[in-house]
């Protein structure tokens, strides 16, 4: 009795379901790809600061999802998530605002325009692919490297990024770019967070995603089991910056104004708590606590100059308690319970 | 540089050569020409006392060493230098000394690892999860299901891997290693920390990987009585060496092992060259 009791208690709390059964994972992008539709369908009715607020915190769900894939999942402490942002921010940035004007007539170059919503997607994918193919020139070389080393040449990568972006007057140098158009809204933002959690959770669930887990607890274990633990570890690094690189010019086009600083180290490192508090390897758990904190954000900023101050405190106070790592599992265990869902097996 | 060895006038070639093999860490040598056979099928044991160089040989037929000098020929291919996971995809798993699972995953994910080398579908196929995705996984877990009932695991497959008692632990990997249908399984100290129960348990159960999966075994194990029990030629290593070889009762008689295990004299013992 106790041992069963004891078993409920940790399943609760920290030990993934032993249920991490094949479900087609693919009725829930469905239905976040429906939330954002509606939600863009209701935007008349949402107050422009609330809009921006769940904008950000959609583009934060991206921003630690995808950098989950990487520390929680595959164990590569990263730090420089922010540049990949940053690398699809300016690319998108410059598609949007120096390239396509030039394609299209002007006149239909707003930002709420059927053809400029048309041309996002691919300057998304774009914005995708150039920061992606920054994840293979940093990744490819400094993933052989392990814990500390990678960190620090990610942190330096993180730097050069800045730095580079700073001295470069076609981009504006650090004075930054501006009048981006602005098209994000709440249908890309949702959408493309409904669509990268989809991805990351429907890649971690398969035989395919365990590689990563399998890497992250032992190497030399997953190499011994035919693992290609390089490959995977950079995989794991282009898709995280791939999803980053999106997220960049999501956020590019949401508050028209993007400078060199918006992306610096300590950028990197909120996107780290954000992970690290939704419980490292749980997308669910990661993309609640990126909610979290944007919100969080928001409510401090009331404060003015103690809010660093109570922002390290609830920090500190969630690093403790882990309230968001509790979530997933218990909102799983929920389901479980209502009327129709097939019980999970439980342990004897 | 063909190997002295005697062949039984078989146009197979062995399964596993190692010729003249050294490996060295700056001035410590680890292993000194080093030279053996496995043969397809065969079940050859590997003892010698602690720091002998068993673990090394391991790690040069596997991977996670280079060879300082010498070659190492797995179904006639050169492998020396090859990284552990491709090693693995021509036909050598192992398990570890100490025990390596997957710490974070259930043991059906533990099983499930050993079959991603060998995956069909790529990373958009996993993501799409089109038919051919969802075909494959379930042949995967399937093979995965009766593998375990096989060894004895099913009960525990949704189990954490840490939570498993010890000696079922040490049966997992094994079975993780087996997944990967391996021609020749290496098999690093398996009854370390069992007791006499599990050992004879251990005992049929090798017995049986090779009459079942066909599989090769190469068992480096300390208790005598499981290695005289059940291999079939035995090579000892000794400080690097490899000291003597030949059937159980041949190895028992070895003046030359005697010594290197009581320790008796040294001079017999780092004199002795290889015994065929």
């Amino acid at each position: 009795m106790i041992s069963h009791n004891s078993y409920v208690f940790r399943s609760l709390i920290s030990l993934r379901p032993a249920t991490a059964r094949m479900k087609n994972p693919r009725v829930a992008l469905a239905a976040g790809l429906g939330v954002a539709v509606v939600l863009q369908s209701c935007s008349g009715w949402i107050d422009p600061y609330s809009t921006q607020v769940i904008l950000f915190a959609a583009i934060n769900v991206i921003l630690a999802v995808s950098l989950n894939l990487v520390m929680g999942e595959t164990g590569q402490f990263s730090l420089c998530h922010a540049a990949f942002m940053a690398v699809g921010a300016y690319t998108s940035a410059l598609l949007t605002g120096r390239v396509l004007p030039f394609l299209l007539p002007h006149s239909s170059w707003t930002g709420t325009s059927v053809a400029s919503q048309f041309w996002f997607l691919p300057v998304l994918i774009v914005a995708g692919v150039v920061a992606s193919l920054a994840g293979v020139i940093v990744g490819g070389p400094s993933l052989r490297l392990r814990g500390d080393y990678l960190a620090m040449v990610t942190l330096g990568f993180g730097e050069i990024i800045r730095v580079l972006l700073q001295n470069t007057d076609v981009v504006g140098g650090s004075r930054g770019m501006e009048g981006i158009l602005p098209v994000t809204n709440l249908f890309w933002a949702v959408g493309c967070s409904a669509l990268t959690l989809y991805t990351m959770i429907s890649l971690v669930r398969s035989t395919y995603g365990r590689g990563f887990q399998a890497v992250r607890d032992d190497e030399i274990a997953a190499a011994a089991m035919g693992i290609d633990t390089t490959r995977f570890k950079v995989t794991a690094f282009v898709i995280g910056a791939f999803f980053a690189g999106v997220a960049g010019a999501l956020y590019a086009h949401a508050v028209e104004f993007i400078s060199p600083e918006g992306f610096n180290f300590l950028r990197s490192f909120e996107i780290i708590v954000m992970v690290i508090l939704g419980g490292l390897g749980r997308p669910v758990g990661v993309a609640i606590a990126a909610v979290l904190i944007t919100l969080l954000n928001e409510w401090l900023r009331d404060l003015s100059q103690y809010r660093m101050v109570v922002y390290a405190l609830i920090i500190i106070l969630f690093m403790i308690f882990r309230p968001t790592e509790r979530l997933a599992p218990c909102l799983r265990s929920l389901r479980g319970l209502l009327p129709g869902a097939k019980k999970a097996p439980t342990a004897p | 540089m063909s190997s002295p060895a005697p062949s039984h006038a078989s146009p197979l070639a062995s399964l596993l050569e190692v010729n003249h093999c050294f490996l060295r860490f700056g001035g410590i040598s680890a292993l000194t020409d080093v030279s053996l056979r496995i043969n397809a099928g065969e079940l050859v044991g590997l003892i010698g006392p602690n720091g002998a160089g068993k673990t090394s040989l391991f790690n040069i037929l596997t991977g996670v060493y280079r060879p300082t000098e010498g070659e190492i020929l797995f179904q006639g291919r050169p492998t020396a230098g090859m990284p552990p996971h491709r090693i693995n995809g021509l036909g050598m798993a192992r398990t570890f000394q100490n025990i390596r699972l997957f710490g974070s995953l259930d043991v059906r994910m533990n099983v499930r690892t050993s079959f991603i080398a060998r995956l069909r579908n790529g990373l958009l196929d996993t993501v799409r999860r089109g038919r051919s995705f969802r075909r494959e996984e379930g042949e995967i877990h399937e093979e995965g299901t009766r593998l375990l009932s096989y060894f004895g695991l099913d009960h525990a497959a949704s189990h954490s891997s840490r939570s498993l008692p010890y000696g079922d632990q040490r049966r997992l990997e094994i079975v993780r290693a087996l997944a990967t249908k391996p021609r020749l399984l290496l098999l690093d100290e398996p009854a370390a920390g069992m007791n006499p129960t599990e050992k004879e348990e251990l005992k049929s159960l090798i017995s049986r990987i090779r009459t079942e999966f066909g599989t090769a075994v190469l068992l480096v194990e300390h208790d005598m009585k499981v290695v005289m029990g059940i291999c079939e030629r035995l090579y000892v290593l000794d400080q690097g060496r490899v000291l003597a070889s030949g059937t159980p009762a041949e190895i028992r008689g070895n003046p030359k092992v005697i010594a290197a295990y009581l320790g008796e004299s040294h001079s017999i013992a780092r004199h002795g060259k290889e015994v065929a």
